[in-house]
């Protein structure tokens, strides 16, 4: 049994394609019920997101059940297969766990890390499991890959860094400040980054955010959105000693605040510590600010310098969580092997077994004057013959167990010995609760 | 003497949680963060039980030589540690704490393990509870100290908007000020009462409660350091910066006072006029 992987994804497609083959979340049980009709597929799920549309499927015969996972994507979108083609990766076996391990662990994601992508295989997987075309293998499968996420997201730092403008100015606050509970931020002018940060801020426990502008309505009207308090312009200097974190974006040509003021403001607050945010362009506030003790100053090119750096943190925690997924995958191909080594020993043995059943019962048949101790003898002989022509092979498919790959054997004995093999009825039998 | 090979044992336990704890801030791997703070956790249980041994055998606090002062000192600092650790759960706060521990230790190996001999002038419940109090003080602002490194780090970092792995892993300044200005309000009155009760000691033992021996006169420099400090966060605001700074330069006149005196001055404290004539 194998597990194969069909799609597509920003890395390989535009998003022209990208929308024409997206899934509608809201009817997802047709192409469920039809992938599951498909005669190679044994069971399967449809991952659908803005970035990526991929199909998880469980086969017997993997290059067959891809190509036939290729033309149904084809087909239920109404595209040409040669239109679709050039955009489709195929993988199969351990190339396609680990795919699906890494797609889950946020290591294939657009920005790298970001939580969301999680979610939505959980929601994909969700619907197979109540359209139930999903089944032992897929139900383990991605059972696992939600933990090796889990695991990559506690034990490495891949999303713990921000990597937007206004997320990074609520981390370097958390650096300066611990908690925001308790704080507050004054907005001084307005722009949507400002704004957002703002939003960011509250968000985070910061518990009040006070506003000016040179347009009081203005300022009056983001104050009701913020439900904080309005301030006048002209008065807003008066009001800084009561602030912690500082967002500035007026249009203004000059600095509307320099190191002389500022100290006076520290000197009122008791060298409290305080954090200047400047996103206007020409800067609202004099560098020199931060020369001052206790006070930090960032304008927007440190903050996409922080991001920059972020994103370089980001990449090397993915190589940890890579080295995760490595691990993981050794462990569930070693499961998914094995879940085959036990029922084809078993068959195997029932069906030299029952060959040298027919075998004996004809001899007997025609040799009606043997006498018991013969009889036992002749079984006991035939009986050993099979335990020493098993014995090998069946160490070789052990051995498998192990470590080594079997999946070639189990596949081998199978044919050589036309094996029905009871796993596949078992896998047939879709059970979703496993 | 089973209190030397527990000696050992202690210090492998710390030696061992030292490198864990530098491999979790170089790497970022929370597990050997876990892992370390087991093997101190392990290195302070038997550090207690080397110290108890110590004490069935030689008979007094053992404080009165260079060896037993360092694994004191280091004893005390670990344990003030964890009660930080209860706190705060800070495994950064651990790596640096316990590297200053294991250099405590090693220096108390280097040096001769004694059997000494206590002045039976100074024999007296006196004794311990001086010097208990005036350990605790001292473990207390080695936190403080360490706190103080701590931030000057993380706010060089901020000012210059230059990131390194560590950044990821040290605590918020407010976070640091806050240990600081808690180190400091306890340790201030341990350093006090440790102060008192020797100078009550001292009436009891020679019948004169000051007698400006160098010792005395650097432990009263440190008071008067970190009464300042105090001072200064109370009224004027300091903190920040200026704290750690403070919490910085007292650490190394009380480590001074701690040994400079003892080893490099002579005087009542000295461990070759404790240990008697």
């Amino acid at each position: 049994m194998k597990i194969i992987v069909v799609g597509l994804s920003h890395k390989t497609t535009p998003v022209e394609i990208r929308e024409r083959v997206a899934f509608s979340p809201t009817a997802m049980e047709r192409p469920l019920r039809e992938l599951l009709a498909l005669p190679a597929i044994i069971e399967a799920m449809i991952v659908s997101t803005c970035n990526r549309v991929e199909l998880y499927a469980t086969t017997r015969q993997p290059e067959e059940g891809m190509l036939q996972l290729r033309r149904f994507l084809a087909q239920y979108h109404q595209l040409a297969p040669a239109e679709l083609e050039p955009h489709l990766y195929d993988l199969k076996g351990e190339e396609a766990i680990r795919h699906v391990f890494r797609v889950a662990a946020s290591l294939d994601s657009m920005v790298v890390g970001e939580p969301q992508i999680l979610g939505q295989i959980k929601t994909a997987y969700s619907y197979a499991t109540e359209y139930k075309t999903v089944g032992l293998i897929l139900n383990r499968f991605l059972h696992k890959a939600f933990s090796v996420a889990k695991r990559v997201r506690t034990e490495t730092e891949i999303a713990s860094n921000a990597v937007s403008v206004s997320f990074a100015a609520v981390e370097l606050a958390r650096k300066i400040f611990g908690s925001l509970e308790g704080k507050t931020v004054m907005l001084i002018g307005a722009g949507e980054m400002c704004e957002l940060a703002a939003r960011h801020f509250l968000n985070n426990g910061v518990s009040s955010i006070m506003v000016t502008n040179r347009t009081f309505e203005r300022a009056v009207k983001l104050a009701e959105e913020f439900s904080g308090r309005a301030v006048q312009f002209e008065d807003f200097p008066l009001h800084l000693h009561q602030v912690d974190i500082v967002l500035t974006s007026t249009g203004a040509p000059t600095f509307i605040l320099g190191p002389k003021k500022m100290e006076e403001v520290l000197r009122q607050r008791k060298n409290k510590p305080m954090f200047l945010i400047d996103i206007a362009v020409p800067r609202d506030i004099d560098p020199k600010v931060n020369d001052l003790s206790n006070i930090y100053l960032y304008d927007v090119d440190d903050l996409q310098e922080v991001v920059h750096s972020n994103l370089k943190e980001r990449q090397k925690e993915a190589k940890k969580a890579e080295a995760i997924v490595d691990q993981e995958i050794g462990q569930f191909h070693r499961w998914l092997e094995n879940l085959e080594v036990v029922p084809t020993i078993v068959a195997l043995r029932s069906r030299l077994e029952e060959i040298r059943r027919g075998e004996l019962e004809k001899t007997f048949a025609s040799w009606r004057d043997l006498e018991e101790k013969e009889r036992r003898a002749v079984e006991a002989m035939s009986a050993a013959i099979i335990n020493k022509v098993l014995h090998h092979p069946i160490t070789v498919l052990k051995r498998g167990q192990n470590g080594t790959e079997s999946d070639g054997y189990v596949d081998a004995v199978r044919t050589l010995f036309d094996l029905q093999m009871p796993g596949a009825d078992q896998a047939d039998h879709l059970d979703p609760t496993e | 003497m089973i209190n030397l090979v527990l000696f050992k044992i202690t210090l492998l336990f710390y030696f061992a949680a030292t490198a864990c704890y530098l491999f979790d801030v170089i790497t970022r791997r929370d597990q050997s963060g876990k892992v370390a703070r087991w093997l101190l956790i392990g290195g302070f249980a038997l550090h207690c039980a080397t110290l108890a041994a110590r004490f069935v055998e030689v008979g007094h606090t053992p404080v009165t030589n260079l060896h037993e002062s360092l694994s004191f000192f280091a004893w005390t600092i670990v344990g003030i540690y964890f009660l930080f650790d209860l706190r705060y759960r800070l495994t950064v706060l651990g790596a640096f704490v316990c590297p200053l521990a294991l250099v405590l230790m090693i220096g108390s190996s280097a040096a001769p393990a004694g059997p000494p001999e206590i002045n039976p002038l100074l024999q007296s419940w006196w004794f311990p509870v001086h010097v208990t109090l005036a350990f605790l003080g001292n473990a207390v602002f080695a936190v403080a100290f360490i706190a103080g490194i701590m931030y000057l780090l993380q706010e060089r970092m901020l000012k210059s908007k230059k990131f390194s792995g560590l950044f990821y892993r040290l605590p918020s300044l407010e976070t640091l000020d806050s240990i600081n200005y808690k180190c400091l309000s306890f340790g201030f009155p341990l350093m006090t009462m440790g102060i008192i009760t020797g100078a009550v000691w001292a009436n009891s033992a020679w019948g004169g409660y000051w007698r400006w021996d160098p010792k005395e006169t650097w432990a009263l420099i440190t008071w008067f350091l970190y009464a300042a400090l105090l001072h200064g966060r109370l009224t004027v605001g300091w903190r920040g910066r200026r704290a750690a700074i403070f919490a910085i330069v007292g650490f190394v006149c009380l480590l001074f006072t701690f040994l400079g005196v003892n080893l490099l001055l002579s005087g009542e404290h000295s461990f070759k006029s404790l240990q008697g004539p």
